[in-house]
């Protein structure tokens, strides 16, 4: 992880993190739901006295929470995502990230290594080489950003419970934790994890993934909305603590399932 | 309704004698979906101007509810169980106690015409308002498939792979964006009539507050 760190040319993670938080809103992101009259029916439904912002905002969190369960509850291991022929691909598929695409980290694939940790028997690190030397698989399937836009790609790499289960993880642990390049960070679910449609990817299009992307190493989740399909992929633990993630930490719904 | 066939007692005064318009769960349910559709409209506001549909279209957060994408995402995923519920129990209640049928029903194209042009020329009377006229009956009726029409479509949006059917349904999961916005249209339209002709005829704001 280090070492592909290391191998960002003019760009300092922190820095990217403070860009980002000039992206939300002015002031503390505290108050993001000050001004939210009637609370009453939430208060009917807790028991609870909201009066303030952050009460209210409390509420709110325990809410999706709650939500967070119903949605692994509906979650379904074999409710594949609708896939789609080649004609449907956007192209060109869009660049999205809390930064520009020249920001976009930008690793040495040669020296690249993906680091495992955590609940695993075979803590190797995996060189792309050795990645792309593995059974193949490819999927045409939707990209929900948590906007509202969507957009149709193409991408092959490692079914991820393949690659769990070849590395010997303890499947019955509860969370995969993967850390970016540039500081970004995920935490998903195992059961998500172990999807069939779950992909460790190494190609868009059936070409190396390009820096827009994600190069060396995208994480596919077509049944998770865009923002829990981490991009320049430098470790993965599996662990029985959560995480959290880049933007699961400033309020955005964590399991966020499709 | 039994309540609807009791005797009125003879010390009230005058306007809270009268025949009982609106039961107690029409009331109760009216009021929550209020504050439900409130809640879900403001923040569905601010969820659409993350990715506007429409180039001339956008909503300013001072109207919107949830001050950025996150907060307003909250809002809705929380006050949707608040407007779900509330609206299978209206729904399951009116269907059940044949008040829809009894209100809404039957619905005559001649009697919409004639009473929408009376409506136009101010000669369509609200002296009974336990009986609704052909336009509001088309517009209740209307407002309530609107309601079905924005649920099912918000859960496709929500769970395009869970309940893909649904979704296909709607055309997809880019149709139904569109769908769910332009139900979302037409519910703002009912309700800046509605709320107009509430306070033109006080009496049938108060007959949704005390029942009569």
């Amino acid at each position: 992880m280090l070492r592909a760190r290391k191998s960002l040319p003019g760009v300092d993670p922190k820095l990217l993190i403070k860009d980002a938080a000039k992206l939300l809103p002015q002031s503390s992101r505290r108050l993001f739901l000050r001004g939210a009259a009637s609370l009453g029916a939430l208060s009917m439904l807790t028991g609870c006295d909201i009066i303030d912002g952050p009460t209210s905002e409390n509420v709110l969190r325990v809410i999706s929470t709650f939500n967070d369960r119903v949605q692994a509850l509906l979650f379904s291991d074999t409710t594949l995502a609708p896939e789609y022929p080649e004609s449907a691909i956007t192209r060109p598929f869009p660049f999205n990230a809390y930064y520009s695409v020249d920001e976009a980290p930008d690793i040495d694939g040669d020296k690249y290594q993906l680091e495992i940790g955590g609940l695993v028997d075979n803590k190797k690190s995996w060189t792309l080489p050795e990645l792309n030397a593995l059974p193949e698989v490819s999927q045409i399937t939707r990209h929900v950003c948590v906007e509202g836009w969507s957009a149709i790609g193409s991408w092959q790499g490692v079914r991820l419970s393949d690659f769990l289960k070849m590395i010997g993880a303890d499947l019955s642990a509860k969370y995969v934790w993967f850390q970016c390049a540039e500081g970004y960070s995920n935490t998903i679910d195992m059961p998500t994890a172990l999807h069939p449609q779950t992909q460790l990817t190494l190609k868009f299009d059936n070409k190396t993934l390009p820096t827009a992307y994600g190069f060396p190493i995208k994480i596919r989740i077509p049944t998770k909305l865009g923002f829990k399909n981490p991009k320049y992929v430098t470790a993965m633990y599996v662990q029985n603590n959560d995480a959290g993630g880049y933007w699961e930490n400033q309020g955005y719904n964590w399991f966020s399932g499709l | 309704m039994t309540i609807e066939a009791a005797t009125n007692p003879p010390m009230l005064p005058d306007a809270l004698s009268g025949p009982l318009i609106h039961p107690r769960w029409v009331r109760v349910t009216h009021w929550i979906n209020v504050l439900a559709m409130f809640m879900m409209i403001g923040s569905g506001w601010q969820i659409y101007d993350a990715s506007p549909l429409f180039g001339f279209i956008y909503f300013p957060s001072q109207i919107a509810l949830g001050e950025w994408l996150a907060g307003a995402l909250l809002w809705h995923f929380a006050a949707m169980w608040l407007l779900a519920i509330n609206g299978i129990v209206y729904v399951t209640l009116g269907i059940v106690t044949g008040r829809f049928r009894r209100k809404l029903l039957p619905i005559r194209r001649r009697d919409v015409i004639h009473d929408f042009f009376a409506a136009l020329r101010g000669k369509l009377s609200h002296d009974d308002l336990t009986v609704y006229n052909a336009v509001q009956r088309l517009l209740y009726l209307g407002v309530i498939l609107a309601g079905i029409v924005i649920v099912l479509s918000g859960v496709s949006i929500w769970k395009p792979v869970q309940f893909k059917y649904l979704t296909a349904l709607f055309g997809g999961y880019d149709a139904a964006r569109y769908v769910h916005f332009f139900a979302m249209s037409s519910i703002v339209a009912f309700l800046t009539i509605h709320v107009v002709l509430a306070l033109i005829v006080p009496k049938s704001l108060r007959a949704m507050i005390v029942g009569r």
